[in-house]
């Protein structure tokens, strides 16, 4: 695949480069005309306006080009498939891929269309001498109707969107389990609430030893608080997370949830979704399959060890030099192999 | 001043004119110098994401030694400096200045009927400004530590502290000392062209009668006075947080062992107040391209414009809605989440007028008799263009689904498409359009249509895979994905994209060459080469001051009549087009 198109690159650019040499001709030579006079012609007497056979020449390209536009859609919808991220991993995210398949096929159908439309104008009425074009400045209705259409679709998108967006905004209530995620540059730690499921006060003026995070250690909640450096969730249960972030903004990105909030300097924010899959229910999904294959189709070919999926947690904020590696492994477990994973591990108090 | 002749020197006829055609023949040279710049950048840096650890002979000569970590290997944080640097140059220098800079100030007089800029002294102040902010910004680029490395969005505390990373030193204050010139060159021109538009009209060229090239101008420079002196300020307060101790946008920092002294600011303001112009500027950048495409497209599909009050009407409701939609950059940066349904319901009405615009431009060619000039061809390219990219702007305005794709490489190529690659053609189309009425020559048709075709190959090439990589989850600025095994397979597709990317750098070494050729030795132009209905068409070939040797033209029609018919189908006048000089025939009916 990847030969043919850089076979095609390479026909491109030979074409290219035989067009401009061919053009830059702009050599002035002389002519001698019947009487002696001499005049001055270019070589290439190049009419810098459009005549009819460019018109006609141009107007063909644009059809080859919507031809080859479409074939480009087609080959990137259908063949890019398999490396898009797999189905939501959460239940919020049930949602949210229903709005983006819906939002995808709307705007596809309209790309298709348009385009279409655009192109096939652009080459039917190519410019033929003593053809009238059609003065046709203004048509009511037309519009009426484009304003319309428009306006009813987006606004069924926004009604949907928005009772979307306020469901996964909506942290108030129930049973969370409550995690603090904490950004800094360049990698991530966290903390669990613990017991009492109420996170102690954090601050960087409280930063010493191996209290990286500035748990307020004199705040009564953070005692049992369990700080972490690696992700365990388990799965059917809310979690809300609330980011911290160190020094610069950063960005908790975890694509397989649908989920990512900015980690704010001075500021505590937040975002929650509940995981839908353990790690290995999600390794046993057709689409990540189908993905786990295609990367380790390309490490093969690099004589790379093979991959095996992993929930994961992302930078996606620029934050310095390093922001392309920072990262944190995300578990996803059943409720007894959490619950037995957090009571391994030190609490703050513990700890310091 | 009249027409009479001043006596000239090469210091004010070339350096300090005041004449507005010079003038936009200095902003647009020099938008190109940069644009040469910011080009080769992003060709740097995409070599580097396509081939990491691939050492570059190219990089190796290129990069000072201190910024290649081994030989031919961009360091990662020159990376982000690249990125940076091709950001704000592209946006602001190419496509603010270079684009509006050079068409407000070569079409606004010629097309309303006036002998120059209200004042042409204010108009060379302001391109020496932008001379001078762009110097300051190449000069930035050899400080030791590196230029600025934020991105081109510049967020604090990244963008405040050198000690997150060194471009942040000398590097980030050159880049707000050269954007606080360039924002003040910006007021200065965009004042001067509101003035002028309003009030130098000729007699009989009433608002209505404007070209839309002049309604798109008049509209991006007062959306430029609304929203430039916000982000003037946003620099100005990020300069007392560097230098003066302030906090307007800095808290709770610990950074290389020690808390730093900033307390109560947040960088969320500062974000705000960024994206105020930072959205607006998309269109600061997008309409004037629009409007010069419909002036285009018109003339060369020999029709009136489809829907001329809506396409006025669009502009308007597109600035006003432009600036109550910053939000939308930022609804997962911490903001109440009602906010950011507000922002959610602005931005998706913004969808409706730029569909208007859309379908009026489709409908201009349905029944045409299409010229396919150079300039055309651009113009259907912007139109495709815009609309693959605006259609994704409904995913990315939508908050809900916003979550999952902010930041990714799916925003950076919507907003290529719809805001990069459509501007620059509606640059070009501009270019290869109003070069007989700048430099008096033609330029090469045929170098145009080679110049064009592989642009057109090679932007969706480029950009358009890069919308899948995105939805893969890729983040944007990474250095390299190669930490990441999840994204081992998206490596082919960034390959091909850079082999695109080479190319279509590559076309427009055709399009230098046409340019700097045509001037010396294009064909001499006519005066109404396109066969065109707007004023600038009654001036003549060569320049002189006052644009009209007589009296200025009286306007007795609006721009688009072309191939209008009386009651039997003949052309009312003979020809497909009636200037705007042209009073009306006896019985003849206004458009
Ligand atoms: C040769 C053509 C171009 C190529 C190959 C190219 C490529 C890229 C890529 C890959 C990025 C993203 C880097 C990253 O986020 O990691 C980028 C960023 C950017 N480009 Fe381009 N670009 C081109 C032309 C343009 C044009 C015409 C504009 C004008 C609007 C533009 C404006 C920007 C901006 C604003 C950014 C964001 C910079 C940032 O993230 O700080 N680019 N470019
Ligand atoms: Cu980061
Ligand atoms: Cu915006």
């Amino acid at each position: 695949m990847l030969a043919l198109f850089y076979f095609f690159v390479a026909v491109a650019f030979a074409i290219g480069i035989w067009q401009v040499n061919r053009l830059l001709t702009y050599r002035v030579i002389f002519k001698e005309i019947k009487d002696g006079n001499k005049i001055i012609t270019f070589q290439n007497d190049n009419n810098p306006i459009a005549t009819e056979k460019d018109n006609d020449i141009q107007g063909k390209f644009f059809m080859i080009f919507l031809v080859g536009f479409y074939l480009l859609m087609g080959y990137c919808l259908i063949f890019l498939h398999d490396i898009m991220l797999p189905d939501a991993a959460s239940i919020e995210g049930e949602n949210y891929d229903n709005l983006y398949t819906i939002t995808f096929v709307l705007i596809g159908i309209v790309q298709f269309l348009t385009q279409a439309l655009l192109y096939f104008f652009a080459y039917k009425y190519r410019g033929i001498k003593g053809r009238k074009a059609t003065f046709f400045a203004d048509s009511h209705k037309l519009e009426l109707i484009w304003t319309t259409i428009p306006t009813v679709v987006l606004a069924v998108l926004i009604l949907y969107g928005l009772s979307i967006w306020n469901d996964v905004t909506d942290l108030e209530g129930d049973e969370a389990i409550l995690v603090e995620v904490y950004a800094k540059q360049f990698s991530w730690e966290a903390r669990y609430a613990g017991r009492d499921n109420e996170l102690g006060r954090g601050n960087v003026r409280n930063i010493e030893g191996a209290n990286t995070m500035g748990i307020d250690m004199t705040d009564e909640n953070a005692a049992d608080d369990i700080p972490v450096r690696e992700l365990h969730l388990p799965v059917g249960k809310k979690v809300v997370f609330k980011f911290r972030s160190q020094d610069v903004l950063h960005s908790a990105y975890m694509p397989h949830f649908r989920a990512q909030m900015n980690c704010v300097p001075g500021m505590v924010t937040e975002f929650g979704f509940t995981p839908k899959y353990t790690t290995e229910e999600m390794r046993q999904q057709e689409d990540v399959i189908l993905k786990v294959a295609s990367v380790n189709e390309a490490r093969v070919a690099n004589g790379e060890e093979p991959y095996e999926f992993d929930y994961l947690l992302l930078c996606n904020k620029i934050c310095g030099p390093s922001h392309y590696n920072m990262q944190m492994k995300i578990i996803v477990e059943s409720e007894k192999d959490y619950l037995t994973w957090l009571n391994q591990q030190k609490t703050a108090k513990e700890l310091f | 001043m009249s027409a009479h002749h001043h006596k000239e020197t090469f210091v004010t006829k070339y350096l300090f004119s005041f004449d507005h055609k010079m003038i936009s023949k200095q902003f647009l040279v020099t938008g190109m110098i940069m644009g040469v710049i910011g080009v080769l950048m992003s060709l740097l840096f995409r070599l580097q994401i396509a081939w990491p650890e691939h050492s570059f002979s190219i990089i190796e000569a290129f990069l000072p030694e201190r910024f290649q970590s081994e030989a031919g290997v961009m360091k990662p944080d020159i990376y982000l400096a690249l990125v940076t640097i091709h950001g704000t140059i592209m946006v602001f220098f190419v496509l603010t200045a270079g684009l509006s800079g050079t068409f407000s100030n070569l079409l606004i007089p010629l097309q309303i009927g006036a002998r120059d800029m209200a004042s042409g002294f204010m108009n060379c102040i302001s391109y020496w400004m932008f001379f001078i902010s762009s110097v300051i910004m190449v000069i930035s680029l050899f400080v030791q530590a590196g230029p600025a490395s934020a991105g081109w969005t510049i967020y604090p505390p990244l963008s405040a502290l050198p000690q997150a990373i060194p471009g942040s030193g000398t590097g980030m204050t050159l880049w707000l000392v050269s954007m606080a010139i360039f924002i003040a060159q910006s007021l200065i021109g965009s004042l001067n062209y509101i003035v002028t538009i309003l009030n130098l009209r000729t007699k009989g060229m009433t608002m209505t009668r404007l070209p839309l090239t002049m309604w798109a101008l008049f509209v991006t420079a007062i959306i430029g006075v609304v929203s430039f002196p916000v982000l003037f300020s946003a620099a100005l307060l990020l300069i007392f947080d560097r230098s003066f101790g302030t906090s307007f946008f800095l808290s709770d920092i610990f950074i290389g062992g020690e808390v730093l002294n900033y307390q109560g600011g947040s960088p969320v303001l500062f974000e705000h107040l960024f994206w105020f112009l930072g959205h607006p500027e998309v269109y600061i950048v997008l309409l004037p391209a629009l409007g010069l495409t419909s002036e285009i497209i018109s003339t060369n599909s020999r029709k009136p414009i489809f829907g001329y009050r809506a396409m006025i009407g669009s502009i308007m409701a597109i600035a006003f809605l432009s600036t109550i939609v910053w939000g939308h950059h930022m609804f997962v940066s911490g903001m109440n989440p009602f906010l950011g349904s507000v922002f959610t319901f602005t931005t998706l009405l913004i969808a409706i007028p730029s569909a208007v615009k859309a379908f009026n431009y489709i409908t201009t060619l349905w029944k045409g008799n299409l010229q396919f000039n150079p300039a055309m061809l651009f113009s259907i390219g912007l139109v495709s263009t815009f609309i693959t990219g605006g259609l994704t702007g409904i995913v990315l305005g939508d908050s809900a689904l916003d979550i999952n794709v902010h930041d990714t490489y799916f925003v950076v190529a919507h907003f290529h498409l719809v805001m990069g690659v459509s501007a620059i053609y509606g640059m070009y189309a501009g270019i290869y359009h109003w070069f007989p009425k700048m430099y008096g020559r033609m330029m090469n048709k045929t170098l145009g249509y080679v110049h064009f075709w592989i642009t057109a190959i090679a932007a969706y090439g480029v950009f358009f895979p890069m919308h899948f990589i995105g939805l893969a989850g890729l983040p944007r600025r990474y250095y390299t994905n190669t930490n990441f095994p999840l994204f081992d397979d998206l490596a082919n597709v960034n390959q091909v994209m850079t082999v695109f990317a080479l190319i279509g750098g590559a076309a427009q070494i055709v399009f230098l060459v046409n340019f700097f050729m045509s001037i010396y030795k294009g064909k001499v132009a006519t005066q109404n080469p396109w066969r065109s209905n707007t004023l600038e068409w009654t001036t003549p070939v060569e320049h002189i001051h006052g644009n009209w040797p007589g009296e200025i033209p009286e306007v007795h029609r609006w721009p688009y009549d072309y191939s209008k018919v009386d009651e039997n189908g003949e052309y009312i006048f003979g020809e497909d087009y009636i200037m705007q000089t042209v009073p009306l025939k006896a019985g003849e009916q206004e458009s």
